[in-house]
């Protein structure tokens, strides 16, 4: 049942919880609950960050070209100017071309907003904040991410328009070739850390800056910088926009589109530069732990009001890890910050540009770094007897001891079965 | 109980797009039905505990062969929207046979007692047990030769063989394949545009 | 309420398997013909996993439909090249035009 989604630490939360007037909820509602609550504060993050991100982008532009971006609405720096668009997107009206395939015309915003909110579900945003916990969690989102693709060429193609379907065509032979880097890039930290999953790959960075994967050797640094660029290019955003390149295309894949459904491949956008930012912190930049150790200091605090309402919940706990979200949060805006920066910043590249880039460049590249990072231990090992550089950085392979351990309790039920009947 | 919502709710969707799929006439929304039914799938395997089996279903499967399809389609149409429509005779034809094939196949399924498949006393592989089915490591080991999950007894059971040889020929078959796909794709283009240069 | 069990699964496999069959034999368009592979593959796979989850098959059959998936996506990539090639030559995509070697 955890495959799908199993709300864990909410649930047990909820199974704990005795209300005053209906007692113990019922397993099933339990999870009904749980997933619904998870889902209505994922839906808020991912509604919320693209109405920030818009305002960001038009704000960092502004002051790129020396003006001051957006100033009346909401006060002195124009805070409310993302939502008077929304409401001005929504009273727009809702046109179809008279070419268009009106039916996938229709359901492709919604394709491409359901992928970009699907991969939330397996970010964690904190030590166990997460709504699915799998432990194939980087391989699901980096999967989950590729399905975008699929709304903007349908999109693209339903249009009816020229314009739109270059924008698909070029958004399709461009997905496809930089899903590569992309995957041999998230393989680097992957290697050094020994498992799939967010959490772990998490835990194992706290402490000092120096136990971040990027810094675990030079292979995982270079390999960030490729994962970023490669990242920039898998969400559209220039300089590889090129499936809405405005100067030759209109404006790609989205040229017939208007009103809401216009605005939710926006918000698909904004909430995919998210996704890989956050990717990317929980992958090089330490998760959502600050760097300086400060998570040592809180340790204390962790304990405070044990057995809140429920036995087993630690309130200090839960303020920790609110704090670790949003130290996560911060980074990964930092970094769709650069992605804005870069996008007002470098001009566009042309499309076989973009294709030379990844296919000539990238890809040797990603590969040369996979095969290193494998490499270095092995160097290491050999020559100063030891499988990381710093004295003190955790040795690698921890986690794997760690997660035999943790199987061990199952590995004897598999070697035989009498055992494990004797047991029950 | 969820478990069996989820089943027959990913069950009628797999169903329905591979109906979707047939019925169409318009290779797009075909790809779309196919889409919605292969995810579908994807999330029967993760029902079934196959949590690695499921991602990779989404990423090559939806992600990568259907983008790919949809890819061959734009470069094949001759009209906008181009529909080659089925003749109603082959439609009807195609609808009994596959009605008849459809009726053995679940009679078979029906008649057959699987729990045969069970030697006495024998219960199913302790790691589809683990509620959270984890067959990333499993599977990883499986690749390399290794076999965990039946190592044997020592005496009369053998361990169970590992996969080391078939994941080298899959490996290279599938470097083969595309080079070769590649190549396919590439030659004659080249000798389509030097005919074109010819009669020019 | 019943739970649900190896049939149940193994009819949705049935279901995939049957439409992918009448797909590949009534479609004329060759991609439609290649979705139709692609949904007898994915019976199959179905039927694997099931296996896997219910008998002592175990982990054999997730092994075998992760080649499946592997060979599949191989299988796509020259489909189409010969689909592509089937075009370039015919300047349709229509299978019923590929006849050139009736006798």
């Amino acid at each position: 049942m955890n495959g799908l989604f199993a709300a864990t630490s909410l649930s047990e939360f909820l199974s704990g919880l005795t209300l005053p007037f209906a007692g113990k909820l019922s397993p099933l509602w339990v999870l009904l609950t749980a997933a619904l609550i998870h889902a209505v504060i994922l839906i808020n993050i991912f509604a919320i960050l693209p109405l920030f991100y818009i305002w960001l982008e038009r704000k960092v532009a502004g002051r790129i070209q020396d003006r001051l971006g957006p100033t009346r609405v909401g006060g002195k720096f124009g805070w409310l100017q993302t939502l008077a668009d929304g409401i001005k997107l929504i009273q727009k009206e809702d046109l179809a071309p008279g070419a268009a395939d009106r039916w996938i015309f229709r359901i492709a915003p919604y394709l491409a907003v359901i992928a970009s909110f699907a991969a939330f579900i397996v970010l964690p945003f904190a030590d166990g904040w997460v709504a699915v916990s799998l432990d194939v969690g980087v391989f699901i989102i980096l999967a989950l991410m590729s399905l975008e693709v699929l709304g903007i060429i349908f999109a693209g193609y339903s249009s009816g328009s020229k314009w739109a379907l270059f924008g698909a065509m070029r958004e399709a032979a461009q997905m496809v070739s930089y899903e590569i880097p992309m995957a041999l890039c998230a393989l680097v930290p992957l290697v050094t850390a020994g498992t799939l999953n967010f959490g772990e790959i998490g835990r194992m960075q706290a402490g000092l800056a120096s136990n971040w994967l990027i810094f675990h050797d030079p292979f995982t640094f270079i390999a960030f910088f490729a994962y970023f660029t490669v990242a920039t290019a898998s969400v559209k955003r220039a300089p590889f926009d090129l499936a809405e390149a405005e100067s030759e295309l209109v404006a790609g894949f989205h040229t017939e589109y208007s009103g809401l459904r216009w605005s939710f491949f926006f918000m698909a956008e904004y909430a995919s530069m998210f996704a890989v930012s956050g990717i990317a912190v929980l992958l090089f930049l330490g998760g959502w732990y600050t760097g300086v150790d400060a998570e040592a200091g809180l340790t204390s605090f962790r304990g405070w009001m044990p057995n809140f309402m429920v036995p087993g919940f630690t309130l200090g706990n839960y303020v920790v890890n609110l704090f670790g979200a949003k130290v996560f949060v911060l980074k990964a805006c930092v970094l769709v910050f650069v992605q804005i920066w870069v996008r007002w910043t470098l001009p566009r590249l042309r499309i076989d540009q973009v294709m030379t880039t990844c296919l000539k460049y990238l890809v040797p590249i990603s590969c040369v770094l996979f095969l290193g990072a494998i490499l270095w231990p092995l160097l290491l090992a050999s020559t100063l007897k030891r499988t990381t550089i710093l004295e003190q950085a955790p040795p690698l392979g921890r986690v794997i001891v760690g997660d035999a351990a943790r199987a061990r309790p199952a590995l004897p039920v598999v070697a035989s079965s009498p055992q494990r009947e004797a047991a029950e | 109980m969820t478990t069996d919502m989820l089943f027959w709710l990913f069950a009628a969707l797999v169903c329905g797009g591979a109906l979707g799929v047939v019925v169409t006439q318009n290779v797009v929304r075909m790809a779309f039905w196919l889409i919605l039914s292969l995810g579908s799938v994807s999330a029967l395997f993760f029902l079934l505990h196959a949590d690695f089996l499921g991602a990779a279903q989404l990423l090559i499967y939806v992600g990568g062969t259907v983008v790919l399809l949809v890819f061959g389609v734009m470069l094949t149409a001759s009209g906008p929207y181009m529909q080659i429509k089925t003749s109603a005779a082959d439609g009807l034809l195609g609808a009994c046979v596959g009605g008849l094939l459809l009726l053995v196949l679940v009679s078979t399924i029906s008649a057959m007692d699987w729990s045969q498949l069970h030697p006495a006393g024998a219960e199913s592989i302790a790691f589809t047990e683990r509620p959270e089915g984890n067959t990333i490591r499993p599977l990883g080991l499986a690749f390399l030769g290794l076999r965990p999950d039946r190592p044997g007894d020592g005496f009369s059971v053998k361990p169970a063989p590992g996969y080391l040889l078939p994941f080298e020929i899959v490996s290279v078959h599938l470097l083969v394949v595309l080079v070769g796909a590649a190549y396919l794709a590439r030659a004659k283009r080249r000798t389509h545009a030097s005919d074109d240069s010819l009669s020019a | 309420m019943e739970s649900v069990g190896l049939n149940a699964y193994l009819f949705v496999g049935a279901v995939l398997f049957v439409c992918g069959i009448v797909c590949m034999a009534i479609k004329r368009n060759g991609i439609g013909v290649l979705m139709g592979v692609e949904l007898v593959l994915n019976g199959a796979n179905l039927n694997f996993v099931a296996f896997a989850h219910y008998t002592p098959l175990g982990l054999d059959g997730q092994v075998i439909a992760l080649f499946v998936i592997v060979l599949a996506a191989a299988e796509a990539a020259v489909a189409l090249a010969i689909a592509l090639n089937f075009y370039n030559n015919h300047l349709t995509i229509d299978v019923d035009r590929g006849n050139e070697l009736q006798g």
